[in-house]
């Protein structure tokens, strides 16, 4: 789970992390108001769910409280495409409006799960303020990590040897260890799957301060933060997802015309190469999970025939243990419901299969039974070439 | 003969009181499946369908001598009911749970490190030796015996691997399914070891998905170790980079984890890919060829 970077700043600040006074705004009359009381001169900052905002234009410095509010007129307004928001972009809802900081250095700093060693990594690098992976990429040397300990927890002493190496000497190393603690402090007790400061700086007037940050939470944990739910942001998200998101249902809008409804990660991956490979274009990926009940595939099928460019669907069950007839009763209801006349191709495989296949084929809808993954996947995309012509 | 189970495995179940825990304890009964014993806090001396429940998994094997657990206690107590496994001294720990928060995971892999259990899952099928035993949620009936190893990230895709298998007459020795999540117990590695010792496996089956960099790491080990020819698959060829599709594992980030680097990798080792999800049975007798 994703949450603004404002949020993330507010969770640092109640660690002890020190950050820039900031003001969120709703409205361009709002930043004007934030803009003045940081003193005119202020950095003014989109607030979306994807990184590379500075490049795409959603940070700018401002010298003057109306072109603040000029600014922020221009950025609601907008659809922000950058490196990690995908073509379609993110509309800007909240902007950040921040004190201007005169900086020193620049640092970056993160706490992550290392998957290799299954412990917590502490990476950081006196190359901050810039795409972390690209200096990764040219000069790994500059990177520094620290595979934490999962008994003894990150000691004092570790801190130090990174702030040092940072570069860091006097009362600010000492600031830094602190920071470094805290850090793994918030990043334990928030359950964060990532928690990165980016850039750390020291400020020319000599403090450490964090400039930029970024937390996502572990989806699995959000159970146990009663606050998380509240924290979400849904105009950031594709309003399908939200929705199936409800009803557990993992789902991707893609490009394509063709639903896809399968239950399983790594099989929906799959009937997605396999619907490429066939010259069809995905128009989602939707996971029912691995023990689709009749409730969750009558769900999936609302949820996929909201979607206007879907214009044949393609269910993909290997049920196994769960029962195919019920399913299929599933997929008759729900279509029903809706007054569903798109071309559908289902593919199911498990127990009572046959009575499964009868009651499709007796029922009113435009369905074909796929045979298997291959067949089924060529069966829609020919289903779709022949409603085109 | 198999790896990690057969028909002397005898199985407790951690949360057999549970829906899908009692559910699956009969579905793994009817398959065969030696249960012995079943495991819920506060409910222990009571029956249920003929099980004796133990408050503890040290009570369970003490009176029952289970050497298998099978886990399907809800989220928020799955690692300490793992934990508690490695505690007992299990041999085995198979834990279907999915969605263990990771600051949950990080500690229980770190007590599994220095211990004598052997970890599968979390978030996985489970393992099964065809016609001997059957420790997870995987339908039975679409396995046959064999001598193909099958390892696997995956759930569901799993199972239409197998089927391929089965469907071309290549019967299986024992399906490991690991598990989808970023913390798991036994990796790819792991179990490509005990298929390599295993005389009656003679070629290995393995399942991909995007994310991680656990297929690269199994593609060099395979290259260096591996006497018996390896198929595999990688799901996710078609998956846009950051999106996350659905396991919490299957996602590319930073340019790390794609699909086709991953199949780079494991041709380069002498492991033949399949191409298409339709083509992994074909994939298995082109490598045994």
């Amino acid at each position: 789970m994703n949450i603004h970077e404002y949020q993330a700043k507010e969770i640092l600040s109640s660690y002890g992390i020190p950050i820039p006074r900031g003001r969120v705004a709703l409205t361009s009359d709002q930043v004007e108001r934030a803009a003045k009381m940081m003193g005119g001169r202020c950095v003014v900052k989109a607030q979306i769910y994807a990184g590379g905002r500075g490049k795409a234009g959603g940070v700018r410095l401002i010298h003057h409280p109306e072109e603040a509010q000029e600014y922020g007129k221009e950025l609601f307004g907008r659809t922000l495409v950058t490196a990690q928001t995908g073509p379609q972009g993110l509309k800007v809802r909240r902007i950040l409006v921040e004190e201007a900081v005169e900086i020193a250095r620049e640092f970056y700093l993160s706490i992550t799960l290392d998957r290799e060693s299954s412990r917590y990594i502490l990476i950081a690098s006196s190359e901050g303020g810039v795409d972390i992976e690209e200096v990764a990429n040219k000069s790994p040397d500059k990177i520094l990590t620290l595979t934490i300990d999962t008994f003894t927890g990150l000691r004092p002493y570790q801190a130090r040897k990174i702030a040092l190496a940072l570069g860091l000497t006097g009362t600010i190393c000492e600031d830094c260890v602190e920071l470094i603690l805290n850090l793994y402090r918030a990043c334990l007790e928030k359950d964060c799957a990532l928690i990165e400061i980016n850039p750390l700086v020291v400020t020319k007037a000599g403090w450490l301060m964090a400039m930029d940050a970024k937390i996502t939470f572990d989806d699995n944990a959000v159970y146990r933060h009663r606050e998380y739910p509240d924290m979400m942001d849904y105009s950031q998200l594709d309003p399908l997802e939200i929705s199936a998101s409800k009803y557990d249902l993992a789902y991707i809008k893609l490009s394509g015309t063709i639903g896809c409804l399968v239950n399983g990660a790594g099989l929906a991956m799959a009937t997605l190469d396999v619907l490429k490979e066939c010259g069809g274009e995905p128009a989602n990926f939707l996971d029912v999970g691995g023990g689709a009940t009749r409730e969750k595939v009558a769900e999936a099928f609302r949820i996929i025939l909201q979607d206007c460019d879907v214009k044949g669907i393609f269910v993909n069950i290997f049920g196994g243990i769960m029962r195919c007839d019920i399913i299929a009763q599933g997929i008759i209801e729900a279509a029903a419901a809706v007054g569903c006349t798109l071309p559908i191709v289902v593919r199911m495989d498990g127990s009572h299969v046959e009575e499964g296949k009868k009651l499709l084929l007796e029922s009113s809808l435009n369905v074909q039974i796929g045979k298997s993954l291959g067949d089924g996947a060529s069966k829609i995309v020919k289903m779709l070439t022949v409603e085109v012509q | 003969m198999s790896i990690l189970v057969d028909k002397h495995s005898r199985i407790v179940v951690q949360g057999i009181t549970g829906r899908s825990g009692l559910f699956h304890t009969k579905q793994c009964r009817e398959y065969g499946t030696s249960i012995v014993a079943g495991v819920t806090p506060g409910k222990g001396g009571i029956h249920i369908e003929g099980i004796p429940v133990f408050n503890t998994v040290t009570e369970a094997i003490k009176y029952t001598e289970a050497n298998v657990s099978m886990i399907f206690v809800p989220p928020p107590g799955a690692a300490d009911a793992i934990m508690e496994a490695i505690d007992a001294g299990i041999d085995l720990a198979v834990c279907i749970t999915e969605g263990i928060p990771i600051r949950d995971m990080v500690p229980v892999k770190a007590v599994l490190q220095g211990s004598r259990t052997r970890l599968i899952g979390p978030n996985c099928p489970g393992v099964i030796t065809p016609g001997e035993c059957k420790v997870g949620i995987m339908p039975g009936h679409i396995h046959s015996p064999g001598k193909i190893g099958v390892v696997s990230r995956s759930g569901t895709l799993t199972y239409e691997a197998v089927k391929q298998l089965t469907d071309l007459g290549l019967g299986q020795s024992t399906g490991v399914g690991i598990g989808g999540d970023p913390i798991i117990g036994m990796n790819f590695i792991d179990v490509l070891t005990l298929f390599n010792q295993d005389p009656d496996t003679e070629a290995v089956f393995m399942i991909g998905e995007i994310g991680g960099g656990a297929e690269e790491a199994a593609a060099e080990w395979i290259k260096k170790n591996m006497k018996k020819p390896v198929a595999a698959f990688i799901a996710g060829v078609t998956a846009p980079p950051g999106k996350r599709m659905g396991h919490a594992g299957a996602i590319i980030t930073g340019g790390k984890g794609k699909a086709e680097d991953k199949i780079r990798v494991l041709q380069e080792c002498g492991v033949v890919v399949a191409t298409s999800p339709t083509h992994m049975g074909e994939a298995m007798l082109e490598a045994m060829k």
